[in-house]
Formats: structure tokens, C-alpha cells, sequence
């Protein structure tokens, strides 16, 4: 479990790492309707946004090779939409039948156009947790959300509780690990069997988990407790955040990526007309 | 003046059995203070008393001037007794080392540029300044407790109240911790209260309290409390392991004198013994 790259921060100093968390939350946003904006079938703009990840990539100094382990654990999700596209579509030129499945040129380019869709989709958002660490993240949502004050959302207790999610990912995980180790210890078995059987034995790992992570919950309060905390009454914040050149910079760039994009679409168009 | 206060102290958590029952106790300004006994003797309760996480029924609890009783005063308690529980997982808030000793600091509203300040202070004290920027998940225990340490000294208290805080620890992640607390002790005048059931690491505490069934059964110094072996036994405790070293040496006949406490006094009877042969 411990090679899930999804969501976790990749520390160094980069240019994308100095940007503001709000700025790269925002273009994040950006660039998944930038993913989106790409008509179909039209690969030209995929490979513009693919451009644009690869110097934002370089840019944030993250080794090509730990973005892509980012997507092996949708690989399976990629995969079965890709499938089902390619099975279910009945428009277009009919290229094999076998039973009720019929597969068709327009059925094929769909499954690549949503599969290429979707890993530049998690691409992107992995960048943004690879880069910001996940207090800035959190930081980040809570100065973004802050209008929501005026419909009284607990904006700050929203932030701290996403924050702590994210601080307790890693500690429960060594717990599961733990757990299911005691659990084998005592002859539980969670390899054999049909998919009922392993979730049922996963029982009495869940069960503990759920436990201790109250427990967990309660002392928590107590050290907040002890602490001071007393909500965002009165509470001032150590880390400020910063607009620089390089959050201008950025936003150039993606307004060129969805300029192109939308120029592509109609340029698209334009060559098949002349096609 | 002491600095803290329990008067006549009553408390119970489901209002029929008295944790703590009828409690008084001072704590003076720089003292090293030691609190032992068994599980279930109301140690870890006195913790919580102390800095107003739990409210007395009966008595009162007061740090200077303020009083527990008073809900408008429990922050200028919990300001001046910092706690260290025992799980240094389950009390680190953030991510990244500076921000969770910016927690307490934040919360008491002070301006960013003295946040910056005590993070130096806190992280200095306790020897930790490199792990500046580094996460938490990647430390040892130790260091990790010594992080949770300085959350608390960021708050700058008067009095460090140390619940079993080392109880999670290996003997190594043990060592650092109790070098830290005497430090701080020692250089930077912090009052210490520790809780624990390792009998070797109250040996030089200035004041051992031992509590059973929610009452102090004994007080003094360590060397006074050890003295009285058959009612440390009875009261369910082990004497420090020097003692019983040499308590077994006695017995099988070695001319040791009586009242050996510390490691220190047990090397220095043997090698005293073996200049006399």
C-alpha cells in the first residue's frame, strides 16, 4: 500500500511548489475543463494539454516516473471505461461482431478519447498534490471557500478537518498493516477465497481499525484541547499566502492552453471542411 | 507562593467512583516534580486536573491566580500547563513539523512574526531545529515525542506535564526524551511534572509523589520514598533496578552499605569494595 503515489506530496523546492496553493487550485480546476473542452475525437487538443503538463512537470521538478506510477491505481478504471466504450457503442462502421458485443471504428476512438481524457485528467491533479503539501492544500480551500462565511459554512473547522484526514492517511495505514499482521498471526486468511469470503474476513481488520480510530479521535481532542484550540475565534495563521510572478506566470500559461484548445476545435473543424 | 494548587481535590468521571479523592498538592516554580503509581491510581487523571481538561467536583485547581472552576479562566490555564501525552501519533495536528508547533501559538492569536519566534525557541529546546520542514510520519518515536514537546513549549508554559510520555517509546526514543525534559528543567526553568511507572527515571527529581486509589499514599524525595521498601512493594511498585541489585547482592552476602539508589552510588560501593580486597 505503500507505493500509492496518488495524493501525496513530493517534497523539493521548484517553481511550481512556490506557487500560491489558492493559484494552483484554481488552474487545476482550469486545466480539467481545458481536458474537457477538447471536442470529440479531436486528439490534437489532448496533445496541448499533454504539452502543458509536461513543462509543468519539469517545471515542478517531480521525476517523470513517479507521476505516471500515479496512475496505476486507476489503471483498472481506465481500463473498464475504455472497455465499456468499446463494446456498447453501435454507431459508426462495424469492424468485428462476436454475440451481443459489436465493435466499431467509432466505438474504438471513443474508448481512446475517453481513456486518454481521463489519465490527463488524474495527471494533472496528482501534479497539484505532488506540489503542494497538504496544509497549504487545505489552506488553500479554506481561503477560497472564505465567501462561504456569509452563509454561515464552517469554513475554517471544513479546512481542519480535511487537513487532519490527510495528516492520519499514512498512521492508519501502518495501523491496518498492523492489524491484518496480528490478525494473519492468529491464522486469519485474506488470500483465498472467492471476492465474499476475502471481504468478509476483512472484518475483523475493519472492526479494530474503526476502534482504535476513535480512541485516536478522543486523545486527538484532548492534545487539541490542551493545546488552546477554541476555533477560528481570535486564531491567527503562521504560514501566509503569497501571489508571486510565478502564479502570473501560470496563469498565462493556461490561459494560452485553453485558448488553444478552443482555437484547435475550430481549426479542426475548418480542416474537415477542407478534407 | 506555589504555582499551582489542589485544594481538597474530588473527582470522578461517571459520578460514583471517585477517581481522585480528596487531593491537595503545591507545585513550586522550577521544580522537578514525579508521579508514580499503579494503572488505574488516578496519575493520568491528576494530568488532565491539572491543566483543566477534566474539572473537579469538589475543591479547586488553581495556576496562578486563575481557577479551573472559572470557564473564562481555562485558557490562561491550559496556556501555563503544557501536557505531552503518552501517544505522540495521536497529538501531532499537522503535516509538516513547524506547522503543528504553530498550532498552539495560532490558537492563542499571537501575530505571525512571533508565531516564527517560538518555533525557533520550541524546536531549539528540544534539539529538534533541523526537522524544521521535514514531516512527522518520517521520525522516530523519540523524535517524535520531542516534536509533540515542543507544540506545548511553543505555548510557552510554566509548568510541562508529562502523562506517560514515555511509556510508547524504546529505550533509546526514552533517553532523548528525558535528556530534553531535564534540560529544559534545568536551563530553561521550566517547572516538571512527570507521570510514569519507570521507576529509574524519577530518581532525580527534586519531589516523587505516589498515588494509590486516588490518594497520595506517599511524598519526598526519591531517596526518602525508596527508603521505605516494604510499603513501595506493598503499594504494587518495583524499587528503581540499582536497588534491586544491590538488595540481591546483600542477600547473597556482599558487604554493601544500605540505601543505594542510583546506577551512580552502585558503581561507586563496588569499585569502593574492590579497593578494600
Amino acid at each position: 500500500m505503500k507505493d500509492v503515489t496518488f495524493g501525496q506530496y513530493y517534497p523539493t523546492k521548484s517553481f511550481v511548489h512556490n506557487m500560491d496553493a489558492r493559484v494552483k487550485l484554481l488552474l487545476t480546476i482550469a486545466y480539467i475543463v481545458a481536458v474537457f473542452l477538447v471536442q470529440s475525437f479531436h486528439f490534437l487538443g489532448f496533445v496541448a494539454c499533454l504539452l502543458f503538463l509536461i513543462v509543468a512537470t519539469v517545471l515542478a521538478k517531480v521525476p517523470i516516473l513517479k507521476m505516471l506510477k500515479s496512475i496505476k491505481v486507476i489503471i483498472f478504471f481506465i481500463v473498464f471505461s475504455a472497455v465499456l466504450q468499446i463494446f456498447f457503442n453501435n454507431n459508426g462502421t462495424l469492424l468485428a461482431e462476436w454475440w451481443i458485443f459489436k465493435i466499431t471504428d467509432i466505438g474504438l476512438l471513443n474508448a481512446g478519447f475517453i481513456a486518454a481524457r481521463i489519465t490527463l485528467i488524474i495527471l494533472g491533479a496528482s501534479l497539484l498534490t505532488f506540489t503542494t503539501s497538504p496544509v497549504e492544500l487545505a489552506d488553500g480551500i479554506e481561503s477560497l471557500l472564505y465567501p462561504l462565511k456569509w452563509i454561515k459554512f464552517p469554513v475554517h473547522e471544513f479546512a481542519l478537518i480535511m487537513s487532519i484526514a490527510l495528516r492520519f492517511i499514512p498512521t492508519l495505514l501502518d495501523e491496518t498493516d498492523r492489524i491484518i499482521k496480528a490478525q494473519k498471526a492468529r491464522g486469519a486468511d485474506f488470500e483465498s477465497g472467492n471476492i465474499f469470503k476475502r471481504a468478509k474476513a476483512l472484518i475483523p481488520v475493519l472492526i479494530p481499525l474503526l476502534i482504535s480510530s476513535f480512541r485516536r479521535a478522543d486523545e486527538l481532542a484532548d492534545a487539541m484541547d490542551a493545546r488552546c484550540y477554541a476555533g477560528s475565534k481570535n486564531r491567527t495563521k503562521y504560514k501566509k499566502m503569497k501571489l508571486s510572478y510565478r502564479d502570473l506566470l501560470g496563469t498565462i500559461l493556461m490561459a494560452g492552453l485553453i485558448t488553444g484548445v478552443i482555437f484547435l476545435n475550430k481549426f479542426y473543424i475548418v480542416l474537415a471542411v477542407v478534407v | 507562593m506555589p504555582l499551582a494548587k489542589l485544594e481538597n481535590v474530588t473527582f470522578s468521571y461517571d459520578k460514583k467512583i471517585n477517581v481522585i479523592k480528596d487531593v491537595s498538592l503545591q507545585i513550586e516554580k522550577g521544580e522537578y516534580v514525579a508521579v508514580i503509581g499503579k494503572n488505574g491510581s488516578g496519575k493520568s487523571t491528576l494530568a488532565k486536573l491539572l491543566n483543566a481538561l477534566l474539572i473537579p467536583d469538589k475543591g479547586s485547581v488553581t495556576v496562578d491566580e486563575y481557577s479551573s472552576a472559572n470557564k473564562k479562566q481555562l485558557f490562561e490555564i491550559r496556556k501555563r500547563v503544557g501536557v505531552v501525552f503518552q501517544n505522540p501519533d495521536n497529538q501531532i495536528v499537522a503535516s509538516i513539523v513547524e506547522d503543528d508547533v504553530a498550532f498552539g501559538p495560532e490558537n492563542l492569536g499571537i501575530p505571525r512574526k512571533e508565531i516564527g519566534e517560538r518555533i525557533d525557541y520550541a524546536l531549539n529546546a528540544v534539539g529538534m531545529q533541523e526537522y524544521r520542514h521535514s514531516s512527522p510520519m518520517h521520525l522516530s518515536g523519540g523524535q517524535k515525542q520531542r516534536i509533540a514537546i515542543a507544540g506545548v513549549l511553543a505555548l510557552k508554559p510554566e509548568i510541562l506535564v508529562l502523562d506517560e510520555s514515555t511509556a510508547m517509546l524504546d529505550p533509546k526514543g526514552r533517553k532523548e526524551v528525558l535528556d530534553t525534559v531535564r534540560e529544559l528543567n534545568a536551563v530553561h526553568g521550566v517547572t516538571v511534572i512527570t507521570i510514569t511507572h519507570y521507576m529509574d527515571e524519577i530518581l532525580d527529581a527534586d519531589r516523587v509523589i505516589v498515588m494509590q486509589n486516588g490518594k497520595i499514599a506517599m511524598e519526598g524525595t526519591p531517596r526518602r520514598i525508596f527508603s521505605e521498601k516494604e510499603k513501595i512493594k506493598k503499594l504494587g511498585l518495583e524499587l528503581p533496578l540499582a536497588m534491586r541489585i544491590s538488595e540481591e547482592l546483600i542477600s547473597r552476602g556482599l558487604p554493601l552499605k544500605e540505601g543505594i539508589l542510583t546506577r551512580e552510588d552502585l558503581a561507586e560501593e563496588l569499585c569502593s569494595l574492590k579497593r578494600k580486597i
